[in-house]
């Protein structure tokens, strides 16, 4: 399989007034093209500081990122990021949040803005595509927010704890709804979150960190159907082993 | 929820909406009529010194000679002009100021304290340097407009800039933009709200330097007429430029209100 994303040794800590804080350490991984990669670890334990090492917003201390090989530069290109909540713009339309990596990348051309309205299309979300953030339900803005992270066509996604902000019912359909659009996009994707279920139900490998300075302290390849939904994968025989295990590495850390 | 389909409880709640809206209504204009016919009675029946006092009917007799005159229109016009070409340049260099503070955390602290002492420093304690810098004229009266009204407008609006959502920001950043794209596509249009609200304050300011500023130096103006029926113990003219100045200021604060309705519609 082709790799596409290689931590290799990396290392963070972060300066500030009050002393430095080691977040990240000795972290090494690997994402294959067209993958579901989960990373489960503790509460501030580092997980939104690697998916900004990623994204190329800070810069490892120590060690090196590599993007198909190469240490990268030109990320903001390929890599799109889902934050935590939508930061969907409230004066601006569906359809113009939507566009505005377009813009800001400047590459807001009839083509792209076609592409855009695909997506836009494709995702239910046309007859809203004119209305206003405040105006959609919280699912539904975070569906606006992940065809936001499309839109410039990113060959990696990076997902904050995308589904926290919402209440528990809206997050297991939201799940559902995000996992179907990236496998149907195909793309390579990077999911940080807390919730041992949303890990196991999402992705094809799992990496769990250990509480600050994160490190991998276990690597598992999942043997789940592929082929279901997140919220059908609760319902896999081996869905409560994975839950178990995982959860006393969580624990047995902490 | 249908027309034909509107439950009694709905009924009654619009009902008592209305019911409520209309009599604050009536009781605010019952009570300026209360005011003013006590006033007036009070003074003719000589219970109050009409002198001190002045009383309605002369306040409304001196306005309107003041009107026929052509008097009254180049007052109000000469405290107009102060009070707006201060209010406009205030706000304008103000909004910029606060930009560039916002821009740069390294001007942000420097500047900080020299910020903080204007904030505090009574204006009007400038003004005989005002005077001996800008000359005892209309310049001197907007200059005092200005200072009265910048220093609150950066403080409002550089706070309201800071306040733009870190995650906003962070999503800026994820997506590759510059500062100025930042600025252009997320921290100004996230302002709008503030700079309406400071907009507000600033009528208030305005009026405040333009007349403090006419106290000082001028020769014209609703503030003049306010001083000079004073000193020669005019309390008509007082009361009829106070008067006339609470419906300059009051319709000034309905314009930026309309606007602040036409913007949030828009948005
Ligand atoms: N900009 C920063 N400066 C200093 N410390 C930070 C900064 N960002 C995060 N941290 C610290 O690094 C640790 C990891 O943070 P984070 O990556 O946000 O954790 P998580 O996403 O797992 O909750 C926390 O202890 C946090 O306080
Ligand atoms: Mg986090």
């Amino acid at each position: 399989m082709e790799e596409i994303l290689k931590l290799d040794n990396v290392s963070l800590t972060y300066q500030s007034e009050n002393g430095e804080t080691q977040a990240v350490k000795n972290l090494s991984f690997t994402v294959n093209k067209g993958q579901f990669i989960a990373i489960i670890g503790p509460s501030g334990c580092g997980k939104t500081t690697v998916l900004s090492l990623i994204d190329g917003l800070i810069k490892p201390t120590v060690g090196k990122i590599f993007f198909k090989g190469s240490e990268h530069v030109l990320t903001t290109k390929h890599i799109g990021y889902m934050l935590q909540r939508d930061e969907l713009f409230a004066w601006r339309t569906i359809e113009n949040n939507v566009f505005l990596p377009l813009e800001i990348k400047k590459i807001n051309n009839a083509k792209n803005r076609e592409y855009a309205k695909n997506l836009i299309e494709k995702y239910g979300l046309s007859e809203f595509k004119k209305a206003y953030p405040n105006q959609l339900s919280g699912g539904m803005r975070q569906r606006a927010a992940l065809i936001r992270t499309l839109v410039f066509n990113p060959e990696i996604l990076l997902l904050d704890e995308p589904f926290s902000a919402l209440d528990y019912q809206t997050r297991l359909n939201v799940c559902d709804d995000v996992y179907s659009i990236i496998s149907l996009e195909k793309k390579t994707a990077v999911l940080v979150t807390h919730d041992i279920g949303e890990a196991i139900s999402m992705a094809d490998e799992v990496l769990v960190l250990s509480k600050r300075p994160a490190t991998v302290i276990a690597h598992h390849v999942l043997d789940l159907d592929k082929s279901k939904l997140p919220l059908k994968r609760r319902e896999d025989k081996n869905f409560a082993k994975w839950f178990d295990i995982l959860w006393k590495e969580l624990n047995y850390d902490a | 929820m249908t027309h034909n389909n509107i439950s009694k409880e709905r009924l009654l709640y619009v009902k008592k909406q209305k019911t409520s809206k209309v009599l604050v209504a009536l009781l605010r204009f019952g009570i300026l009529i209360l005011i003013v016919g006590l006033w007036e009675i009070l003074a003719r029946l000589g219970v109050i010194d009409a002198f001190l006092m002045s009383m309605p009917s002369k306040i409304l007799i001196t306005i309107k000679d003041l009107f026929l005159t052509g008097d009254l229109i180049s007052h109000v016009l000469t405290t107009l002009y102060e009070t707006l070409l201060g209010f406009l340049i205030a706000t304008v260099l103000g909004t910029v100021i606060a930009l560039l503070l916002w821009w740069s955390e390294f001007l942000r602290k420097v500047l900080e304290p020299y910020i903080v002492v204007l904030n505090s420093l009574p204006k009007i304690a400038l003004g005989p340097i005002i005077i001996v810098w800008f000359g005892a004229g209309t310049k001197s009266i907007i200059f005092m407009a200005i200072i009265i009204t910048i220093i609150v407008t950066i403080i409002t609006m550089q706070n309201g800039f800071l306040a733009t959502e870190k995650s906003k920001i962070l999503l800026m950043k994820s997506l590759g933009a510059s500062k100025m794209q930042t600025l252009v596509k997320l921290v100004i249009p996230a302002s709008i709200p503030t700079f309406v609200s400071c907009l507000k304050i600033n009528v208030g300011m305005a009026w405040i330097g333009s007349i403090m500023g006419e106290y000082l130096v001028s020769k014209q103006g609703i503030g003049y007429l306010i001083v000079y029926g004073g000193q020669v113990f005019r309390l008509d003219l007082v009361m009829a430029s106070t008067v006339i100045l609470c419906a300059l200021a009051g319709i000034m604060y309905a314009l930026v209100v309309m606007l602040e309705k036409y913007i949030t519609k828009k948005r």
